[in-house]
């Protein structure tokens, strides 16, 4: 079991930082002048500047060193949690983001929530409705929530509950009012998702011979269902869930956008169109941190989950733990 | 009174919106303590008879008339909660595949104590039945084994977790589904001698249902033959086989393949062998997924020889490395030491491509008809693929021998655009005969051919085999568990035990004068005793 969480724990490590290795790399190719974009935030023209003054700044801002040099610069930074300095902006990185990640990670969490408990509830009912018409009316709803696009449920929101109905405000991160329209666009999609997955593993567990046997002990409908279909059905969705949860997190980019919320979403946004490096590099490794977080925590829950994974790899087995039977 | 009381049953399966019937017109009876087999091949109606009964049909199943009256209670239109209180207390189920019937994320003793506490039973008195039904279903050590997950025991000690739910209801009658033909022949008989005395000893009505006439035979009370959802014949297990009255149960006790050797090689001159395993061992690295339960050594010295024009036959229980052997021969397994030598050429060092011109010496056919054929491959691309493979001929050609090859196979040539959906498990079979004759090769490797069909298919494709060997001179590798059907192909057999070959010799000496006390233990395990006595 040891090997097994330190082998994932390794594994996620070594992900971040090909993540941070692959955007720094690709970034660096981008055809842009970081001096250029620096100047230009400042107001002044680059031919107005001697050429010691710009041998001066490049220096400041570590731009005359070699590329490995500015790689090892940056990569031991962001272990110590610095981010370099905003080139539009003039703040530190690291400032920027923690201004803004509160909000993000609130709207992902609860995003994530949110589509677990409706993914799994519209799942449990297409599964398990007995009037026909509804469960072929459920089980093909999950299909079209995930093909509308993300700006156009957020859009088609606003147009309703704020301009029709003014139930809720259109944009701003004000108040947990402000919150309820962006969670609700992420989790169509999301949602969607996962239900499409856990109806067809719900279908397929139910198929199974053990499902048979339950049934013939005498077990309510129910009780089969929750204690025999339904962690078992479970399984194949958690593969999944880490992708849900890192797309809850990418979704905030268009959700803050559209309902121009302050977020890293947005400053992602933000920094790609002025060409922020540091930023950009920051937030790609901040969303990577995330994503491979969520999967590390699947990665370790699956285990507990299927009392067959952590003997794969052919170790010795561990003996039995002594519980009540 | 009479336990089960079915009559003028009517069960049929809705399928494009028209009920298929699977079981037509059925009058059965169950006596308390009584044992019945239902004996019939797949598709008989059998298994929808027991799920019948305890409604257990699949959700397109419908029971269209008729009525089946278990303990007093009608089942035939009954609701969910009627039906509940007759499952597990009444009536319990062992299912038909041990592997597959417990809930992989549940220690086993939790899935029987559920059967437990639904008859009120909590706390330190459940988990004390628990272990009591474990012991009575004959698994040692219960207390740990309780602990364990199912992926944690053998197929045979999973099959008694099962039997310790069936029995954990206190039932009056267990349903027995195939209970015991995905487990080897020894631990199969230990099995049904268990199950046979509990419910002898608790006086538990037992219904098994078996596509094996022999297991029944050796079991049962009372025999009922079913076929085509109908009752063909009925009557106690001696009368029925000596003196069948209908011509199908007579076909059925005739297909029955019994431990007489076919052909006997004792005093023909050997001739030479086209292939030739010396001292081939097989380790598989710590840490290997198919390592399995025995430790490292898959093989250890195995000397296996076919000789040219006949049926070489390996046997042994599951694990005892027979597919190791195949596959190692087939160059699908590298081999640790030793030598494989396939008609004159050594094969063990070869890379891939250096491999590859002698596939076309030997071919494979696998166990299961059904995973062996690609599903959007039709017929004709089935069999051709092998001559693709190899660039062989052109398109009209390629399609003249496919012809050719399904008529070998006794199949029309009007099947080479059918998909393998389209066809049943013998045909399939067939259709990979045919495939692995498609480049004329001089060896075909037979793993368990005929283990998942029917008896009488199964006696036909052995038949098939038979007469492609007379015809083609081919040789066969034949692997298999079941030693009847070895005694009906086979020239001559290994014995294979624990990763060695424990016997070796002609099929006529090894069957009739085993000289290793594991052969001799195999052939006391067959089923059929009583089959064989009263014929």
């Amino acid at each position: 079991m040891t090997r097994y969480v330190i082998g994932r724990v390794v594994q996620a490590g070594a992900v971040l930082w090909a993540a941070f290795t692959l955007t720094f790399a690709i970034l660096y190719l981008l055809p842009s002048d970081p001096m250029e974009l620096q100047l230009a935030a400042a107001g002044v023209q680059q031919d107005s500047l001697t050429p010691d003054q710009l041998a001066g700044m490049k220096h400041r801002f570590g731009l005359d060193q070699s590329i490995w040099a500015q790689y090892w610069h940056h990569l031991t930074g962001v272990l110590h949690g610095d981010f370099g300095t905003s080139l539009s902006q003039q703040v530190p990185v690291s400032d920027l983001i923690t201004q803004r990640i509160g909000g993000t990670l609130t709207l992902s969490a609860s995003a994530a929530v949110l589509s677990l408990i409706t993914g799994a509830t519209l799942a449990y009912l297409a599964t398990f409705a007995r009037w026909n018409p509804l469960r072929v009316f459920l089980t093909r709803l999950p299909a079209l929530g995930a093909s509308f696009p993300q700006f156009f449920v957020a859009l088609f929101l606003i147009q309703f509950f704020s301009f029709q109905l003014g139930w809720l405000p259109a944009t701003g991160n004000q108040g947990v009012r402000s919150l309820v329209m962006p969670i609700v666009t992420i989790s169509v999609l999301t949602s969607s998702v996962l239900a499409q997955v856990l109806i067809k593993s719900f279908d397929q567990t139910l198929r199974q011979p053990y499902i048979a046997t339950a049934r013939a002990k005498g077990l309510s409908r129910s009780a089969v269902h929750l204690k025999h279909a339904f962690r078992n059905a479970a399984l194949p969705a958690m593969t999944i869930l880490g992708v849900l949860v890192g797309l809850t997190v990418t979704s905030s980019i268009v959700v803050e956008t559209v309902f121009t919320r302050e977020g890293v979403g947005k400053l992602a946004q933000e920094s790609v169109l002025s060409q922020d490096v540091p930023v950009v590099l920051a937030v790609v490794t901040v969303a990577a941190a995330m994503f491979v977080l969520v999967n590390l925590i699947v990665d370790l829950l699956y285990p507990l989950l299927d009392p067959r994974i952590s003997h794969t790899r052919g170790r010795v087995r561990p003996a039995p733990e002594v519980v009540p039977v | 009174m009479t336990l089960v009381d079915i009559k003028g049953l009517d069960v049929g399966y809705v399928r494009h919106r028209q009920v298929q019937p699977a079981v037509v017109g059925l009058d059965l009876t169950v006596e308390p303590g009584e044992v019945v087999a239902i004996v019939g091949e797949s598709g008989s109606g059998k298994t929808t008879t027991a799920n019948a009964l305890i409604g257990l049909l699949p959700a397109n199943g419908r029971i269209t008339a008729g009525s089946a009256v278990v303990d007093g209670v009608q089942t035939a239109g009954a609701s969910e909660r009627t039906l509940r209180r007759l499952r597990g207390s009444v009536v319990g189920l062992i299912p038909q595949d041990p592997m597959v019937g417990l809930n992989p994320t549940q220690r086993v003793g939790h899935q029987i104590a559920e059967a437990v506490k639904l008859r009120g039973l909590t706390g330190a008195a459940a988990r004390a039945e628990v272990l009591e039904h474990l012991e009575q279903a004959g698994v040692p050590d219960p207390g740990s084994r309780a602990r364990q997950y199912p992926h944690e025991l053998s197929g045979g000690l999973r099959q008694r977790a099962l039997i310790a739910i069936a029995l954990a209801g206190r039932p009056k009658l267990i349903i027995a589904d195939e209970p015991t033909s995905a487990l080897d022949v020894t631990v199969q008989k230990r099995i049904l001698d268990h199950l046979g005395g509990l419910v002898r000893d608790q006086g538990i009505s037992l219904l098994i249902i078996t596509h094996d006439l022999a297991v029944a035979a050796d079991r049962a009370d009372r025999i009922v033959v079913m076929r085509h959802g109908r009752l063909v014949e009925q009557g106690e297990p001696v009368t029925l086989l000596s003196a069948p009255r209908e011509s199908y149960t007579r076909r059925l006790t005739t297909a029955t393949p019994r431990l007489a050797p076919r052909f006997d090689v004792r005093e023909k001159a050997v001739p030479d062998p086209i292939l030739t395993l010396t001292e081939v061992s097989k380790t598989f690295a710590p840490g290997d997924l198919r390592r399995g339960d025995r430790g490292f050594n898959a093989l250890d010295k195995v000397d296996v020889t076919v000789p040219r024009g006949r049926t070489h036959a390996l046997v042994g229980e599951s694990g005892c490395g027979k597919t190791t052997t195949l596959r190692i021969a087939l160059g699908l397994e590298t081999a640790t030491s030793g030598s494989v030598v396939l008609d004159g050429d050594e094969i063990v060092g070869r890379s891939w491509n250096q491999l590859r011109p002698l596939r076309r010496k030997a071919q494979l056919v696998h166990q299961d008809p059904f995973a062996t054929l690609d599903p959007k491959f039709t017929v004709g691309q089935s069999i051709t693929e092998p001559l693709v493979s190899f660039r062989i001929g052109d398109r009209r050609s390629r399609a003249e021998r496919a012809r050719e090859l399904l008529d070998q196979v006794a199949l029309p040539a009007s099947y080479l655009d059918r998909l393998p959906s389209e066809l049943s498990g013998g045909q399939r079979q067939r259709v990979a005969i045919a495939r692995a004759l498609a480049l004329c090769p001089d060896l075909i490797m037979l793993d368990e051919p005929v283990s998942a069909l029917d008896v009488l298919v199964q006696e036909q494709i052995l038949q098939l085999l038979t007469d492609l060997q007379a015809a083609l001179g081919l040789s066969y590798l034949f692997v298999s568990h079941d030693l009847a059907v070895v005694a009906e192909v086979a020239h001559t057999v290994s014995v294979m035990s624990r990763g060695k070959v424990v016997e070796h010799g002609p099929v006529a000496a090894v069957f009739t004068h085993p000289t290793s006390p594991y052969t001799r233990e195999l052939i006391d395990a067959i089923p059929g005793r009583r089959v064989v006595d009263a014929a």
